[in-house]
């Protein structure tokens, strides 16, 4: 064993969306934990995933359709950080269609997120700044010369970059100023000719060539100029490591309260920042830096509480039913009965994918959680796992072992099977006990039922 | 059966994507109306008049009985200033009363902490439908929020009952050991047992229901019929909430519209019914809203996310009639140039139901002071 199982499956299950037993296997016993890291970091190295298959079986525009795709990818991707990060950048980037009603722009910007998020956070946000969906989001293209629209200027700075208090008024509005005649052009109207991708376009008659000051500078800005300010300022630091540690590491609180409520791990935020500033914001050192880190190591039993979207997925891995491409994961997202549509399992856990709630984008954490997510999420996992011919499931089935094993070593292999889960003490006297009351009944439906409920607890709605 | 309930209750019907305001309540002798609709148009024919200027659309035929009745009361006109057209932040805003910052606390579930203080009863609020809406949401107050009545719960995919009794304990054991371990993992667990207690009071509901209505087969038709069942099992819900979804019409509206409002109206009435039979209908009121009204123009195949919507209320202890104003349709008041512009504050409804029908102080709850009207008898 090069590296140790559990470390490297909380590795996957944070940098990505969990690893099968199989993997950690083949992982923990070809490559160190810091080699992992470095292929994690460098998704160049596997191939793409081939989609080409899964487009015949999704075909059509609507969202549920092109959710459904992601999830394909999300669960059978061999670059899981890639994936990730697009996930990142779409929870603090949210652009929801229900505003445009638009998807092909809306699909084509989770491309962009899965190209650009490990390159340098100064291209992050210039392609944001270029990005149709963006722009109609946040009414950019209402910016013009004469008459600006600030609604973009101020979330670049307030939720996209620095966080409140980094700014002016003034450096909100020149800010807006700089990125006048940022606007797109739409081949066609939405409606009734249907949905065509909208393009970038910059309208130099709409542009304010004029001098503008910035964070103390001055200059005839335009929008480049002002990220190429932006991302060198030590709040964008501190404010893109926060939201990093927040998704990666330990939940913090929800982004409003980051003015006043310090981070929960002052020391970790200090090395992101570092990492960040000295490698002019280099997205893979960084990440390289957190993973690589001792909090991150340490942070297993921090509370991380698992996004509707990691639960699924993670549970899509785990039962390896859509592991080859088939029709039905869009169900997911949106399923059908009685013939009218009704919202799948990831909107009733509370997250519409690429339908964010509002501009500051979902509230995570414990937050995910109430008596109807916990209810369905217990459900959903209860349900994926009850069928024994899927074939994850019937491989746990064959490794778990039977009831008249040693009780306590069924549990830990049951544990193991789920991605070497790792629970509380507490969690794990009472899948003993369970395991126990279990070996009585002499029935082997049962040991399906143990890997049920350690699927069901607490611990396991924990990334 | 239980006993009568004596405390009254509320049910929360929500139309989820902006109903057509315009073509449920029709203004049939209007000629704005049809100048501004040419093709999603209700036909002075294909409409139920209720009086000289306005009809209820007939595809909604048992609104119309009940209007008759004196049970439906039509507050015209409903909304609020600067109305948001996104379907989430528009909800939002309908959700937790905050049009200028995101709130997080549910109007709804403020009003369950006010009725229920203690959260001795995880029935006091319920939702009938999937994930719970934010308007029920207020961190702390634990509300039940069921998708399938029969199969509410956990561990309900475990068939042989013995093996289910002892999953049910095991899950009792997790959940209930995480109390103690790290506020997360607590919260986490006291839900887990939260869900299981309301399991436990919901168990006979379904086999306790007697009833020779018979509701039809939509969506918020075995919603209500699923509030019916708990509401007459007598586990002291005094706040229910559902939702009818499929209002966002842009799109092949007259195909569509109207059997919205042949389920709604049907599944209403059946409902009411259902009370009447049961002799449980004087302590429940019925509110029925949407989050905006559509555009005054039509699109050609439907009609975009507007402003200046309806709400109805219904019950035994309604007063039926026209509340508000019918918001003016000549092009000239249109807001933007192209909506319907509102007549009376949604937040002024909420403080009328919560005041003169749960007998809460609203003002906390709808943040500030809004114009009522009095809708109820009682």
């Amino acid at each position: 064993m090069k590296s140790d199982r559990k470390l490297v499956a909380h590795l996957m299950r944070r940098a990505g969306f969990g690893a099968t037993p199989s993997e950690l296997d083949q992982l923990t016993a070809e490559q160190t934990y810091d080699e992992i890291v470095e292929d994690l970091v460098n998704p160049q190295r596997f191939h793409e995933i081939d989609m080409s298959y899964v487009e015949r079986y999704y075909t059509g525009e609507p969202v549920a359709v092109h959710v459904g795709k992601w999830l394909y990818r999300m669960a059978n991707t061999k670059r899981p950080l890639e994936e990730k990060m697009a996930l990142f950048l779409h929870h603090i980037f949210p652009v929801a269609w229900g505003k445009s009603e638009h998807g092909p722009s809306l699909y084509n910007e989770i491309n962009l997120f899965r190209n650009v998020g490990m390159t340098n956070f100064g291209k992050i946000l210039l392609e944001l700044s270029k990005d149709p969906a963006m722009i109609f989001w946040l009414d950019n293209n209402e910016n013009h010369k004469d008459e600006i629209n600030e609604n973009y200027g101020r979330e670049l700075l307030e939720l996209f970059s620095m966080g409140v208090g980094n700014y002016t008024e003034d450096d909100i509005k020149n800010a807006s100023r700089s990125f006048t005649g940022w606007t797109f052009r739409q081949p066609l109207s939405l409606y009734p000719y249907g949905h065509h991708e909208a393009v970038f376009q910059f309208l130099p008659e709409d542009h304010d060539y004029g001098e503008k000051e910035f964070l103390g500078q001055r200059g005839n800005f335009d929008g480049n100029d002002i990220i190429d300010i932006i991302v060198k300022q030590p709040a964008t630091a501190r404010f893109l490591s926060r939201h990093l540690y927040n998704f990666f590491v330990e939940d913090e609180v929800q982004v409003p309260s980051w003015e006043t409520v310090p981070p929960k791990d002052p020391q970790a935020i200090e090395e992101l920042s570092t990492a960040y500033m000295e490698s002019g914001g280099d997205m893979k050192v960084v990440l390289k830096t957190l993973f690589s880190s001792e909090f991150f190591k340490e942070s297993s039993r921090r509370p991380k509480v698992k996004s509707p979207t990691e639960l699924i997925v993670g549970v899509i891995r785990q039962t390896g039913e859509f592991s080859k491409p088939k029709p039905g994961i869009h169900e997911f997202a949106v399923t059908t009965l009685n013939g009218s549509a009704i919202e799948g399992p990831l909107a009733v856990m509370g997250q519409r994918l690429m339908n964010p709630p509002t501009v500051e984008g979902w509230h995570t954490g414990f937050e995910w959680i109430d008596s109807g997510t916990l209810s369905e999420r217990v459900g959903f996992v209860e349900k994926q796992f009850s069928d024994p011919n899927k074939p994850g499931v019937a491989e746990m089935l064959s490794k778990a072992g039977t009831l008249d094993d040693d009780p306590e070593q069924l549990v830990g292999r049951c544990l193991d099977l789920l991605g070497a889960l790792t629970v509380s003490d507490e969690t794990l006297l009472s899948l003993n006990t369970y395991a126990k009351t279990l070996s009585n009944e002499k029935d082997n439906a049962g040991v399906h039922n143990l890997i049920q409920m350690a699927a069901s607890s607490v611990d396991y709605q924990f990334a | 059966m239980a006993t009568k309930s004596k405390d009254k209750t509320l049910v929360v019907v929500q139309m989820t994507g902006g109903n057509d305001f315009m073509n449920t309540i029709v203004p049939f002798t209007n000629e704005h109306y049809y100048d501004a609709r040419k093709k999603i148009v209700m036909k002075q024919e294909d409409v139920l008049p209720i009086n000289d200027t306005l009809a209820i659309n007939e595809n909604a035929a048992p609104f119309k009985r009940l209007y008759d009745e004196g049970r439906m009361a039509i507050i015209q006109g409903i909304g609020y200033p600067d109305s948001n057209r996104s379907h989430f932040r528009g909800m939002d805003i309908w959700h937790t009363c905050e049009p200028d910052r995101v709130g997080s606390e549910g109007w709804l579930g403020l009003a369950i902490q006010e009725l229920d203080p203690k959260s001795e009863n995880v029935l006091t609020g319920v939702n009938i439908g999937q994930g719970l809406p934010r308007a029920m949401s207020v961190a702390g107050v634990p509300v039940t929020s069921i998708s399938d009545l029969e199969g509410y719960g956990v561990m309900n995919q475990i068939e042989k009952e013995q093996l289910r009794d002892k999953a049910l304990q095991a899950f009792k054991d997790i959940y209930g050991q995480a109390i103690g371990t790290g506020v997360v993992s607590e919260y986490i667990g006291k839900t887990g047992l939260d869900v299981l207690k309301g399991a436990d009071l919901l168990g006979d509901v379904a086999s306790n229901y007697q009833s020779t209505v018979e509701y039809a087969d939509n969506s918020i038709a075995k919603s209500l019929k699923d509030v019916a069942r708990i509401h007459l099992n007598g586990l002291g819900t005094r706040i229910f909430y559902t939702n009818h979804g499929g209002y966002d019409t842009h799109a092949n509206e007259m195909p569509t519209h109207p059997k919205l409002m042949s389920d709604l109206s049907g599944a209403i009435s059946d409902f009411l019914d259902d009370l009447d039979q049961h002799d449980e209908s004087d302590n429940v009121a019925i509110l029925v809203f949407t989050e905006f009204g559509r555009r005054m123009r039509d699109n050609g195949s439907g009609t975009d996310h507007g402003s200046g919507g309806g709400a109805f209320l219904f019950g035994k202890n309604v007063k039926g009639g026209l509340y508000s104003e019918y918001p003016s349709l000549a092009p000239s008041d249109w807001e933007h140039g192209e909506d319907l512009k509102h007549t009376i504050d949604f937040r002024g409804i909420y403080g009328t139901v919560l005041e003169q029908w749960l007998d809460l102080d609203a003002k906390p709850i709808v943040k500030g002071e809004f114009e009522q009207i009095k809708p109820f008898y009682i």
